[in-house]
């Protein structure tokens, strides 16, 4: 393959060594490369958010991030936040609450959620809101998401 | 979406050095427009120079004459968040939080949002004509759906609008850019950097194509007890602007001492209109004012066919956020309150 480069990326804990494009996306490296289907490829175009990982701690978007320019960095997908078999509290409070519907967003929601709380910078509901805008629900489940989001912000256990 | 090689720069020489060499070389940082544009076909490049890795231009720093400077690499969220920013210019820090996602803002960099492109639909339609995309080619908005398009400083060529939130405050705070180029270093006021479009619509700064931003300057005034920035837009988050409006005042009692009023959403650059704020320069504080200032402002707006709605929104989005400047607990973080 032709400009093929070999792409050091830490996924879930776990190293991999990726032989790739330069213009692959992150988001196809994850689903394609690595076999983490979990990332979700929605628009495609960085407005639905269902591809949010996060990266090095922070939260961004798969889809408009070039894998190569990740080398050597710490990826987490929806399938690395249960840790030892126990769901995340999140996964928890979005099962509690019922937060989605068919359930495409969900992973990037959960994960979106993630680097929000740790952000800490909503303090009430409407903050959350505004600061979840970036992930997109079509079928109606936004509210039990903010829901579940508010119930561990308020549990303070979302690390 | 066209292959592309890749390459690391260490430092911004070597950056330079590997742009000038080849026309279609770009630079890349957060990527978040150009990747979109990349995957819309809109932009071609063959080789990308990843600019991450060089050491300088991270930060945030107080400067010895009193300002600040905001290095061309930060994040966007980096700069939102900032104690300094937060404290003695939040009006960038709301300006800054009003736009994109928040995972937008941790991608998207000081540098990079100067220089996004526009979000005119016919310029993200390669099947129709856009002089923005291929010069000569004609304007579909002007005859088109031009609702969201230009009301101030439109040529015959082209009606798009610079979508950016960050730079309506930069230029009301009179900020100045700071590049480096083969040729050595220089500095624009905020209002020369971005261009109006003329006959040459596909040019949207005065940055040329080797030169790469490495900071931006703010003054040391940051007016950061009387500010403003109201977004109106269709949905109330993760849009682009209809109109918005960025309003700074040092007052003195009632009596305005400087007033600075930068609008978003409305032409090809933010849009400042110094008649307006000098109107308002020792003058009192008051919505009588404020009126008066909005209609010299919108006195040389010009409206197609869809769009005319923008020249009222603009007059009472200005009055409006000048009221709230005046008492700026009223505005809510990222949002924009309701009543």
């Amino acid at each position: 393959m032709p400009g093929v480069t070999e792409v050091s990326l830490q996924i879930n804990g776990q190293s991999h060594q990726l032989k790739l494009q330069p213009w692959v996306t992150l988001l196809d490296a994850l689903r394609e490369n690595a076999d983490l289907t979990g990332t979700k490829k929605g628009c495609d175009h960085g407005q639905c958010g269902a591809c949010t990982v996060l990266c090095d701690g922070d939260r961004i978007l798969s889809c408009l991030t070039l894998a190569v320019m990740k080398d050597g960095s710490e990826i987490t997908t929806i399938e690395g936040i249960a840790k030892d078999g126990e769901l995340h509290p999140l996964q928890k409070a979005f099962i509690e609450h019922d937060a989605f519907q068919c359930g495409y967003c969900t992973p990037g929601q959960i994960c979106s959620a993630i680097g929000m709380l740790n952000e800490n910078k909503a303090k009430s509901r409407d903050e959350v809101k505004e600061l979840m805008s970036g992930n997109l629900c079509r079928c109606g489940a936004n509210t039990n998401i903010i829901d579940a989001i508010m119930e561990v912000k308020e549990g303070g256990n979302h690390e | 979406m066209n292959n592309f090689s890749y390459t690391r720069a260490s430092n911004i020489s070597e950056a330079i050095q590997k742009v000038s060499a080849d026309a279609d070389t770009k630079f890349v940082a957060g990527g978040t427009n150009l990747i979109d544009l990349w995957k819309y076909n809109l932009t071609n490049f063959n080789a990308l120079v990843d600019i991450n890795s060089i050491q300088d231009h991270h930060n945030i720093e107080e400067k010895a004459d009193g300002g600040v400077r905001l290095g061309a690499f930060a994040k966007n969220a980096q700069t939102a968040y900032h104690p300094i920013i937060e404290e003695r210019y939040p009006l960038l820090s709301r300006a800054i939080l009003a736009g994109a996602s928040g995972q937008i803002r941790n991608m998207a960099t000081n540098g990079g949002n100067l220089l996004q492109r526009t979000r005119c639909y016919y310029f993200y339609d390669p099947a129709v004509p856009c002089n923005k995309r291929e010069p000569g080619s004609g304007c579909s908005a002007i005859k088109g759906y031009n609702r969201i398009m230009a009301i101030f400083g439109t040529s015959e060529n082209c009606i798009a609008v610079f979508p950016s939130d960050m730079c309506i405050a930069l230029a009301a705070l009179d900020a100045v850019v700071n590049v480096s180029g083969p040729g050595g270093e220089r500095s624009l006021p905020f209002a020369d950097f971005h261009r109006l479009p003329g006959d040459t619509p596909h040019l949207d700064n005065n940055l040329n194509p080797d030169e790469i931003i490495t900071s931006i300057d703010l003054p040391e005034k940051g007016f950061s007890k009387n500010y403003s920035y109201l977004k109106l837009r269709d949905r109330n988050s993760y849009a682009f602007a209809l109109v918005s409006v960025a309003t700074a005042f040092e007052l003195e009692g009632d009596k305005i001492k400087d007033a600075r009023i930068a609008l978003g959403g409305v032409a090809h650059k933010p849009w400042r209109v110094k008649q307006a704020e000098e109107f308002l320069q020792n003058n009192t504080a008051s919505r009588e004012n404020f009126v008066a200032a909005a209609d010299i402002i919108v006195k040389d707006a010009v409206a197609y066919e869809y769009n005319s709605f923008k020249i009222e929104l603009t007059k009472r989005a200005i009055i409006r956020n000048c009221m709230m400047a005046l008492n700026p607990e009223t505005q809510l973080p990222g949002a924009q309150p309701s009543a």
